[in-house]
């Protein structure tokens, strides 16, 4: 009895999320534009309100499939890593800039290391900050299990950021709390 | 409305001189995944310069906020291709590139 509460609870809590969030999605990308200088009208709201219910049942399951923990906390945390992060796309650039025009040397290596970060959604930024930061692109992750990833280095400065300083591995882990 | 013309102007030159040289790199990197380095990072700073720029020349209005979304959206998809180029070139085997080996 009481789990069927449960997820009745958490069904609940997953289609008023969606809602949430496609609706808001909807009146950024067409409300505001179209209908602001017009007066209010609630016939062209309740259309944006449909669509978003068609969405929301649609899509419930697969947009929210479980609910986090200490959600507020990780986005709390993660405002400045996206800082951090811009910075390093710059730093990246001015790197690969310098490569192409001959400054820095060219010397590729394949390397592949262990981390500490188990989750989908850690595992994925952590792909992506890879890529985006300076001389690395992930390849592949070998083995989620283990938290292995592949990873393509320019050359050998990169490479020793990610293996030996191993700087972003903690700003994610710290992120998503899987230190 | 002159210095909002330069400055957008300025982000926008800086974008192309970014993109372009993302292009040299796509044709001067010795073989696949270097040339998958320069232009898959140059592209995310690229982008996001002209963006800016495009949000400057345009004022604060809605529009900006789908400029945002958009570059938000490069973040996650630009890595996710680059990533996806990688994989499938080292899955089926495309060989990588040794110093002082012959340019591929």
């Amino acid at each position: 009895m009481e789990m069927t509460e449960m997820k009745d609870e958490n069904r609940k809590f997953k289609i008023v999320l969606t809602f949430c969030v496609m609706f808001i999605f909807w009146l950024l990308l067409s409300a505001w534009t179209v209908y602001l200088p017009e007066p209010y009208d609630f016939s062209k709201v309740s259309r944006g309100v449909l669509v978003a219910l068609i969405v929301t049942f649609l899509t419930y399951e697969i947009f929210v499939p479980c609910r986090g923990k200490d959600v507020l906390l990780k986005t709390q945390r993660f405002i400045p890593y996206v800082g951090w992060e811009l910075w390093q796309i710059y730093l990246a650039t001015v790197d690969v800039a310098k490569r192409v025009y001959g400054i820095l040397e060219v010397e590729p290596e394949v390397i592949e290391f262990d981390t500490t970060l188990r989750s989908d959604f850690a595992l994925v930024t952590f792909a992506n900050s890879i890529t985006l930061t300076p001389g690395t692109v992930t390849i592949d992750i070998s083995d989620p299990e283990r938290g292995r990833f592949i990873v393509h280095a320019i050359a050998k400065g990169p490479a020793d950021s990610l293996t030996v300083d191993q700087t972003m591995q903690k700003k994610v882990g710290y992120v998503f709390m899987e230190e | 409305m002159l210095a909002i013309d330069i400055i957008s102007t300025m982000f926008l030159a800086a974008g192309t001189f970014i993109m372009i040289t993302g292009t040299v790199g796509l044709l001067k990197f010795p073989d696949f995944y270097t040339r998958i380095h320069a232009t898959g990072k140059c592209d995310t700073l690229g982008q996001i310069m002209i963006i800016v720029g495009c949000m400057i020349y345009e004022g604060f209005t809605f529009i900006t906020i789908k400029l945002l979304l958009v570059t938000a959206f490069y973040l996650l998809a630009g890595p996710a291709s680059t990533h996806a180029l990688m994989k499938a070139a080292y899955v089926t085997g495309v060989p990588v590139w040794k110093k002082g080996d012959k340019r591929m």
